[in-house]
């Protein structure tokens, strides 16, 4: 307890359960927000929430076995998109330990290949130096989850409070925060003589809190640029050289840009399956810079040829320094290949047409983003069409104000992960963007918001089942469909209503304005069932293994009736 | 770019925390990658906190380079070198029992005695023998012992060190030689 204190520690996000019972006994006062969840997972999405909202590393405490056991989704998303989460684990005391006693389940072993580090203490003694690693191993190099595994009789032994560590000394773990000037300087060549080059930014600048020394990269070079969809905000959505996101379900003009490019700079970028699409045709005929702090990443799909370890923020100021050295009169040199893009641009924007009759989802989405845009909120989606919606007309200008479930991809991260970041910031505007699909497999902790005064605004885009299953099952086979469909549904307002949460519902189009604001101006927490057209499709798409110049989009304005076809 | 080159030895020397749950980390990593650990040894270095691992595995190029990486990332692992990459020397030690009967007994022991082995146990039947050497040497014995009949064989795993006046000796003894200052070094971050 004292440890976490010590770690400057504020907010826990937990499920009780006996074995934990000495840990919060020990302090019945706790000086920590105490988060109680109904639900390992929800709480472990809620710190990663906490987490991408403010840069902090969010810790968890759970209760042995099933408590742990699930926790074990939300830790390997945590892995795929780098956040710093600490679980601790309280497990059976070691006596007992490996005898299948009640409520036990081997929590290092089931974690050891999702966290980026997990460890069991064995002596009281040992904790405070434990918890400090952790805490340093989860939040330096690539962020990532770390699991203490904390036997009973260990939290419960007495040991001497020797006072907790300034440093750490790990020798097997050293990441490497600056770039090596030799290969920032011939990046900086390399920048110099592109005449058609694109940034390709993503999580890693968020991570690495650079996004300042990222725009001036772009204000500098005057260079377009693209964000992945974890890396949104890094740069503002109203910024002349934005292009949008690429990659499968990406912008246009974003896309044709990362295959037309003869220089790509990949910053804190790890070309994922989808932004690259087809592995063998991306990156062939152009230079490639990439910039990664871990060195696993660089080379793994596609050739890089500079390669950069080292921390984002770090490198960035280094290449600006040299950047800033060459006398290049950028936009002027660019102009051939910004007249290239607006065309791309002019040629398939992203765009939906909102008649009479059923609300489309994308227009509900873009209305919610456009609403609530002058609050500075943090917006946070769950996984699937909706989440592709928004992201597609993300509005946000900062950074650490997008929250979403990128690498695992996991339905019901955003009802959590807000719960966590509305935790964090009580008093801002956070607003869940959710499927219908997803709220379903987090709904349990609806409580959890009246409990502790959480204003959490939920919008639940709802197409009664899982939209992108659906759009997938009818590209592949269109006679057959898997179930989709979610046919028999909660009423989603009177859910809310009997959890002591405000409900709405909007199902027409001309409601969606007013219901909107609303709910945001609803004080509490609000959940608002939005009905909206059920067979949609997201487009542009690139099919899955075909090459990013395979793109294919809806054609002319999109249709009213779905299926669009695949033209 | 996965390119298509055929499955090569690695022989991969790690060194790492002495902890519980290490070894099996790395097993994980490998097998994750759906690559089969031919052997492996484990024992202390002169620093009892840390452990020196020798790995035998077949795998692409491309990927090796990935569970080298990999492999570096895991906390709990100080270093790793692919002695394939280096010069080094690399020994096997087995214990096998051959039938032995009457006719063959001399010229089994004339072959133990070609391959330097070890009488260590024998019975009316049979010849137990020690015998240490590389992959090439320890497979050549087998050949010849086989006719007769192998009953029962054990192997310790491989074991690998490089060569003293090659760089390799020098990247895995800064941190786990046995000098003083090398032991000053082992305490502070090294890697």
């Amino acid at each position: 307890m004292k440890s976490l204190l010590e770690e400057g520690v504020t907010t826990i996000f937990g499920q009780p359960g006996d074995v934990f019972l000495h840990g919060p006994d020990a302090h019945r006062d706790p000086p920590f927000k105490h988060i109680r969840c109904r639900h390992g997972q929800v709480a472990t999405h809620a710190a990663e929430g906490y987490y991408k909202a403010t840069g902090r590393t969010g810790t968890v405490v759970v209760s042995s076995g099933s408590a742990a056991t699930n926790c074990v989704t939300a830790i390997t998303d945590a892995l795929m998109d780098s956040m710093a989460i600490v679980v601790l684990n309280g497990h059976d005391p070691t006596a007992i330990m490996g005898c299948d006693t009640s409520q036990e389940a081997d929590v290092v072993g089931t974690t050891r290949s999702c966290t980026k580090h997990n460890l069991l203490t064995l002596k009281a003694d040992h904790i405070p130096r434990v918890i400090k690693e952790a805490y340093f191993i989860a939040r330096s190099g690539r962020p990532g989850p770390v699991l203490v595994d904390l036997p009973q009789d260990v939290m419960t032994g007495r040991a001497e409070f020797k006072g907790y560590p300034k440093s750490v000394s790990i020798r097997g773990y050293n990441p490497q925060v600056n770039g090596h000037p030799g290969q920032i300087k011939k990046a900086a060549d390399l920048i110099a003589h592109a005449k058609r080059p694109v940034i390709y930014g993503g999580g890693g600048i968020i991570h690495s809190d650079a996004s300042e020394e990222f725009c001036e990269l772009v204000d500098i070079t005057q260079i377009p640029t693209t964000l992945t969809l974890m890396g949104l905000g890094a740069l503002p959505t109203d910024h002349p050289l934005w292009l949008g996101m690429p990659g499968m379900y990406g912008i246009f003009c974003a896309n044709k840009c990362m295959i037309n490019c003869d220089l790509m700079i990949a910053i804190g970028s790890r070309f994922d399956d989808r932004v690259t699409g087809k592995l063998a045709d991306f990156g062939k005929q152009c230079k490639v810079i990439h910039v990664d702090i871990d060195p696993t990443s660089i080379q793994k799909n596609v050739k890089v040829d500079i390669p950069i370890v080292g921390d984002v923020k770090s490198v960035l100021r280094d290449l600006n320094k040299e950047l800033r050295k060459i006398e290049r009169n950028w936009a002027t040199e660019f102009k051939d290949w910004y007249a290239q893009i607006e065309a791309w641009r002019k040629q398939h924007p992203v765009r939906y047409e909102q008649k009479e009759g059923t609300t489309k989802p994308q227009y509900a989405v873009d209305m919610i983003l456009r609403l609530t845009e002058d609050y500075d909120p943090i917006i946070s989606t769950g996984v699937g069409q909706h989440q592709i919606w928004t992201a597609q007309v993300y509005r946000g200008r900062k950074p650490r104000r997008w929250v979403t479930s990128g690498g695992l991809g996991t339905m019901g991260y955003g009802f959590a992960a807000a719960l966590g970041a509305q935790a964090a910031f009580p008093k801002s505007l956070v607003v869940n963007i959710e499927g219908d699909g997803g709220f379903q497999m987090a709904m349990s902790d609806l409580c959890t918001l009246v409990e502790h005064n959480l204003p959490l605004k939920t919008f639940v885009i709802n197409n009664k089942g899982m939209g992108m299953v659906r759009q997938w099952q009818q590209h592949v086979s269109p006679q057959r469909a898997s179930h989709p469909d979610l046919t028999h549904q909660p009423d989603f307002v009177k859910l809310a209503e009997a959890c002591g949460v405000a409900g709405m519902r909007i199902e027409r189009p001309d409601e969606v304005k007013a219901g909107i604001e609303k709910a945001i101006n609803t004080p509490g927490p609000v959940v608002v069932d939005l009905v909206v057209e059920r067979e949609e499709h997201c487009f542009p798409i690139i099919p899955v293994g075909t090459p990013s110049k395979d793109a294919t989009d809806a054609g002319g304005a999109t249709p009213d009736k779905v299926p669009q076809g695949w033209r | 770019m996965k390119e298509d080159t055929s499955r090569r030895r690695h022989i991969l020397t790690l060194l790492v925390e002495n902890r519980i749950g290490v070894l099996a980390k790395i097993a994980g990593l490998i097998a994750a990658k759906g690559y089969n650990i031919d052997s492996v040894s484990v024992g202390e270095t002169m620093d009892n906190s840390i452990s020196r691992i020798t790995l035998v595995v077949h795998g692409d190029d491309w990927v090796m380079e990935q569970v080298l990486k990999q492999l570096n990332r895991l906390i709990d692992v100080i270093k790793v070198v692919d002695m394939t990459e280096e010069d080094y020397i690399e020994r096997e030690m087995i214990l096998v029992r051959v039938n032995a009967d009457p006719p063959d007994r001399a010229e089994i022991l004339r072959i133990a005695d070609i391959f330097r082995a070890k009488v260590v146990d024998l019975t009316h039947r049979t010849y137990t023998l020690e015998v240490t050497g590389d992959e090439d040497k320890i497979q050549a014995l087998l050949e010849l012992l086989r006719p007769f009949g192998i009953k029962e064989l054990v192997r310790t795993g491989r074991i690998a060190i490089g060569r003293a006046n090659k760089s390799l000796p020098r990247k895995l003894e800064r941190v786990a030689g046995n000098d003083e200052e090398v032991e000053k070094k082992s305490t502070a971050a090294v890697k």
